[in-house]
């Protein structure tokens, strides 16, 4: 039980990657499949914030006037700032990706792949 | 130690000059072709630099914003990525410089973008090669890939939702990638490669390194099209542009493998894949069902490119092949065969961009008397094939004949027998077209078969045999000239390279 | 062995590179140059080759190493006595070819005579290569682009027939190429090298199970190009390329290139002693006497005469190998000496059927019925070549299986001496008919009975290969000391001198 609930974070991860996965696979619907990606992408967020993260830590800036520096009560800010990076990478997938669906719809006047299939037979 | 500012320069030159090209896109249209050159040559230049340092001195390092490793991003060359950054550089000057007519003649008032993309991918590839930390890979990873998916989808009519197909897969194939960096970082602490190889060999018994270690290998495999992850690769490949098929098939996937090879060897213990888990194991089956899986669908198609990209997946699977025999010889194989590879494939795939310019087809069986219409193209063809094929002296047989030794040292017999029958196959596929182009007669205006009109077949008189020579364009038939002269030379110079580079990229204890 | 460097090999070989790239550049236009270029270079590659002989008949090695490839392999060029033979033969018998080849090209007036030049250079090349390399690697590389380059020239015709024959052709020497790839990949890791040495360099490694599974798998690989059967259906299918083709490649330059990398492995990389303490010697020549006899047999059921010549040249083929594998020393300089006697014969016997094929376009034995009264000198030299195949002296014919006899005696095999007999009667079976026939029936069917002898630019090679058959059998030493150079090959290989 301590197992499932103490690390609701990653558990919780886990589900939203498997959904995004299923929908990125399973879906015939190209928006829905680039849902499926967001989700996919936004799980392994999360996924790295709760690496970074502790119960009763505190961000990593000195406090004025304190002498010693107490590394456990930071949070390690290096796993947050690497999602920076990684947010900035899937927006521009995802704008990308967009505009892809722009050109496909304009092609074929559909986003259903199967019937996109069909129209290149 | 020994610092430059070469490493740095190789990435920041094509970056800037991405943006530079857009611009003066905007004042003047003329400008970004020689823009593009510049900063491409700047990259080969500087990668030429690089390697000159890395053999006269060893390992080159650059610390960004003079952070010193493992906090700040490291630059780390060594052997392996001078080596393969040259290839990438040179190969993608020399697409480069061949992509201006095609590119201005299918996108014309838009060429200063896919300029802008074409140096921007570069960027990604090469920063994926000088860069010694596994989370700025990543960056240069998506770059790339991103810049790769607007390219391609620029295309032909599937264009667009071939690449949308790649997107996803390449998508999972990051998103791995970086869900393996973040157990490695759980473990270690640490995303400095040469950092990360001190930390692991004590925590290899760890769970969390293994589960690192699977994302980290199912991430590369899907960018590098490692059977049976390379899905996406036929459609993308065969719809997109000919300069940007001729630049992303045999760039990405080769980098793909370059990343593997450094994962394999440099991060984790080499120990690691071939005892600790059986990924040895695994990829000598996936490498060789990649080898007899690609030549065999190569064979059912009638698109020639399509077959290139088949022909690709297979090609995929000698370097998957070689890491997986896990000794010396099967290691340089694999290390060799990412450059000859990827000249033979940057050929073949230019070949077609040449043809299809001329308005000629891409249907196999509509290549008859090609040889007469495009004869340096086609001798320039027929030079790339047999390198696919391996027969010597091209450079083809040096990397399968140092695969074949790895498979002997390390008696996997059925190896050796699946790579000397995927040359055969090989040598089905390519000379069926060569007959085609050679010795079949040509339709003439009107699509009549001359055959029919003179039934005597071989005895026709020599002067109704003239088809006027119509070659492509200078800037791409010399690029194919160079590139079929460097798969014949290579070959024959792959015991300097070898005894010179990719002796000190293999470990010592190999 | 007192080893000279020099840079001949590599000039005699890039003779024929340059040429052909200079065929290619003077293309259809300027036809006579384009000839001009491959007469030139047989002259000036046969005088490079010969100028070598008195340095080896010394029993010096001219070396020539350019690359280093890996560790212990390097493209290198070695001349001893046995390539320095077979290098004589080719290029000696290219002068012949190409002057016939011009005046059966124009005779048929057919199509990419530049291409046909072009690749027929190149092939000579790759013989030349084969002949000279000093290890199994440079051997191979040339072993592959004497492959490649004959492909277009068996594919010549551009007709159905000719397209098949030239894939049947590259599937049977391509499978073989994987196995000598495997053989050879496996004999670097056993011993770390691939250089040729007298007595081979095996002996010692890997047990012998191994030992005995690889050389099947040479003499698999290699026996492909050398028609060994049950590999030599590409042979006769690949007799649909021009004349000239058949006669140098698939007479002289491929299978005999095939034929001396067979003699090449058993003397120079397994070796004698190696050979016969494995028993392996026994083995081979029992399957090179089986596709002696049925191939005899064979021939005598082919009604196209080239395709009668070519069973005749597996048969022939197989006594070399017979003879090699005898392991004696009269065995092994008859075998190799019948390498340059067969090459004259049968060259001639070729040249003969093209001869015949342009002036009448008749290629099946049953319609020669009285041809030897047009084409007398033609049909002479035939009969000349024909007899001395079957080794009736004093044709070159005699000495060399004269000497094959001698060895199987010395080898203690009587088996063998009763198949070289039976052999030599089975050529008298399939080639007597077609003399007779040729000489003494009268034509049916057709008018003129005048004389109607082909251009001299054919007619003369006949004669003159017809002669040197002869002479070789009178004077083996003529002009370029082939007896000399097989005995001392023989000697130097099982260790006597």
């Amino acid at each position: 039980m301590e197992f499932i609930i103490g690390k609701y974070n990653y558990w919780i991860y886990i589900c939203l990657m498997m959904i995004g996965f299923y929908a990125m696979i399973g879906k015939r619907n190209l928006v829905k499949k680039l849902i499926g990606m967001n989700i996919f992408q936004t799980s392994i967020i999360l996924f790295f914030v709760s690496t970074g993260s502790k119960k009763g830590a505190t961000i990593p800036i000195v406090e004025h006037g304190a002498r010693a520096v107490e590394a456990v009560r930071y949070i390690n800010p290096l796993p947050h700032v690497l999602m920076l990076t990684a947010i900035v990478v899937m927006v521009s997938t995802f704008g990308v990706a967009l505009a892809l669906l722009m050109m496909i719809y304009r092609r074929y006047h559909t986003l259903e792949e199967d019937e996109i299939l069909g129209f290149r037979k | 130690m020994i610092s430059s500012p070469f490493p740095v320069l190789i990435i920041v030159v094509p970056l800037i000059s991405a943006f530079l090209i857009v611009i003066a896109g905007l004042i003047k249209k003329s400008l970004c072709y020689p823009l593009m050159i510049l900063s491409l040559s700047a990259s080969v230049l500087s990668s030429l630099a690089i390697l000159n340092d890395v053999l006269s001195h060893g390992t080159v390092h650059y610390r960004l914003g003079g952070w010193p490793p493992p906090w700040g991003i490291e630059y780390v060359i060594d052997h392996l990525n001078a080596f393969v950054a040259l290839i990438v550089s040179a190969i993608s000057l020399l697409i480069g410089i061949s992509a201006k007519r095609m590119v201005e003649r299918d996108f014309p008032g838009k060429s200063a973008y896919v300029y802008c993309l074409f140096v921007l991918q570069v960027t990604g590839l090469l920063g994926i090669v000088v860069t010694g930390d596994v989370f700025n890979l990543y960056v240069f990873l998506e770059i790339a890939s991103i810049a790769g998916y607007a390219l391609i989808a620029i295309g032909e009519d599937g264009a667009p939702f071939a690449s949308f197909n790649y997107m996803i897969y390449g998508t999972i194939g990051a998103c791995f990638y970086l869900l393996g960096v973040g157990y490695l970082y759980i473990v270690t602490g640490s995303l400095n490669m040469a950092d990360l190889s001190k930390l692991l060999p004590g925590l290899q018994s760890s769970k969390v390194v293994l589960m690192a270690f699977a994302f980290l290998m199912v991430g590369i495999a899907v960018k590098m099209a490692l059977f049976p992850l390379h899905v996406w690769l036929p459609d993308a490949y065969t719809y997109a542009p000919s300069p940007v098929s001729a630049l992303v098939a045999p760039l990405t996937t080769k980098v793909g493998a370059y990343v593997m090879i450094r994962i394999l060897l440099t991060v984790f213990p080499p120990s690691f894949f071939i005892e600790t888990v059986p990924a040895a194991l695994l990829l000598r089956w996936l490498g060789g069902f990649a080898v007899l899986f690609g030549c065999i669908f190569a064979l059912a198609q009638t698109d020639f490119k399509r077959m290139l990209g088949y022909v690709l997946i297979a090609e995929i699977g000698y370097i998957a092949l070689g890491i997986g025999f896990g000794n010396r010889n099967g290691l340089t194989g694999s290390i060799l065969h990412i450059l000859n590879d990827g000249l033979m494939m940057a050929s073949l795939f230019l070949i077609v961009g040449a043809i299809t310019y001329k308005g000629g087809p891409r249907k196999m069986a509509r290549f008859t008397g090609l040889h007469g219409k495009m004869p340096l193209t086609m001798a320039a063809f027929v030079v790339s094939a047999l390198s696919v094929v391996g027969i010597p002296p091209t450079c083809g047989f040096f990397s399968k004949w140092y695969l074949v030794l790895g498979g002997i040292d390390s008696k996997q017999w059925l190896f050796v027998a699946v790579l000397l029958a995927s040359s055969l196959l090989n040598a089905i596929l390519f000379f069926r077209v060569i007959e085609k182009a050679y010795f079949e007669p040509s339709m003439d205006e009107q699509g009549v078969d001359r055959k029919a009109l003179n039934p005597t077949g071989g005895q026709q008189n020599i002067l109704s045999n003239k088809v006027k020579i119509d070659e492509a364009p200078l800037t791409i038939l010399i690029p194919i000239l160079i590139m079929a002269a460097g798969v014949l030379s290579v070959g024959l110079l792959s015991g300097r390279i070898v005894s010179g580079i990719i002796r000190f990229a293999i470990p010592a204890h190999f | 062995m007192e080893v000279v460097t020099s840079f001949k090999p590599l000039l005699a070989l890039s003779v024929s590179a340059i040429a052909a790239l200079l065929i290619l550049l003077t293309g259809e236009r300027r036809r006579n140059l384009r000839e001009g270029w491959t007469f030139a270079a047989a002259l000036v590659k046969f005088f490079i080759v010969v100028s070598m002989i008195p340095a080896v008949l010394d029993g010096k090695v001219i070396e020539c190493s350019l690359v280093q490839l890996f560790p212990g392999v390097s493209l290198q060029f070695r001349v001893d006595a046995f390539g320095l033979f077979f290098a004589t033969l080719a290029s000696f018998l290219w002068m012949a070819t190409s002057a016939y080849s011009i005046g059966y090209m124009r005779g048929l007036r057919s199509h990419a005579q530049t291409r046909f030049f072009f690749c027929f250079a190149f092939a000579l090349h790759g013989a030349l290569g084969i002949a000279f390399a000093g290890n199994l690697f440079t051997l191979f590389i040339f072993y592959e682009i004497l492959t490649v380059s004959t492909f277009p020239l068996v594919a010549h015709k551009e007709t159905g027939e000719a397209i098949s024959g030239g894939r049947k052709y590259l599937a049977y020497l391509l499978s073989g190429a994987a196995l000598v790839i495997f053989s050879m990949g496996v004999t670097y890791s056993l011993t770390g090298t691939l250089d040729f040495k007298s007595g081979g360099f095996l002996q010692g490694h890997g047990s012998d199970g191994l030992l005995r599974v690889l050389f099947a798998a040479f003499i698999l690989g290699f026996g492909t190009k050398a028609a060994l059967m049950p590999l030599h259906e590409w042979l006769p299918t690949a007799m649909v390329a021009p004349t000239p083709v058949s006669a140098l490649l698939h007479a002289v330059a491929v299978v005999k290139a095939g034929v001396f990398c067979v003699l090449r492995v058993i003397l120079y990389v397994f070796g004698p002693d190696l050979l016969s303490g494995l028993h392996l010697g026994i083995v081979l020549a029992s399957f090179a006497s089986l596709t002696v006899l049925l191939s005899g047999m064979l021939a005598l059921a082919q009604d196209n005469l080239k395709r009668r010549l070519a069973f005749s040249t597996i048969n022939n083929l197989a006594i070399i190998i017979l003879g090699a594998s005898l392991l004696s020393p009269s065995a092994i300089t008859g075998g190799i000496f019948h390498i340059a006697a067969h090459g004259f014969m049968k060259i001639t016997l070729f040249f003969a059927a093209g001869a015949i094929y342009v002036k009448t376009h008749l290629e099946k034995v049953s319609e020669l019925d009285g041809i030897g009264k047009s084409m007398p000198i033609t049909m002479a030299s035939f009969a000349v070549a024909a007899l001395g195949i079957a080794g009736i002296p004093p044709m070159a014919g005699f000495i060399s299986k004269w000497y094959l006899c001698l060895g199987s005696l010395e080898a203690g095999q009587i088996v063998f001496l009763f198949v070289l007999l039976g052999s030599a009667l089975l050529d008298i079976a399939y080639f007597g008919p077609i003399i007779y026939h040729s000489f003494f029936k009268k034509p049916v069917g057709r008018q003129h009975c005048g004389l109607d002898e082909a251009s001299l630019w054919m007619v003369i090679p006949i004669a003159a290969c017809a002669a040197l058959s002869i002479l070789f059998g009178i004077f083996p030493n003529a002009f370029v000391h082939f007896f000399d150079i097989a005995s001392l090959v023989a000697k130097s290989a099982l260790g006597t001198n």
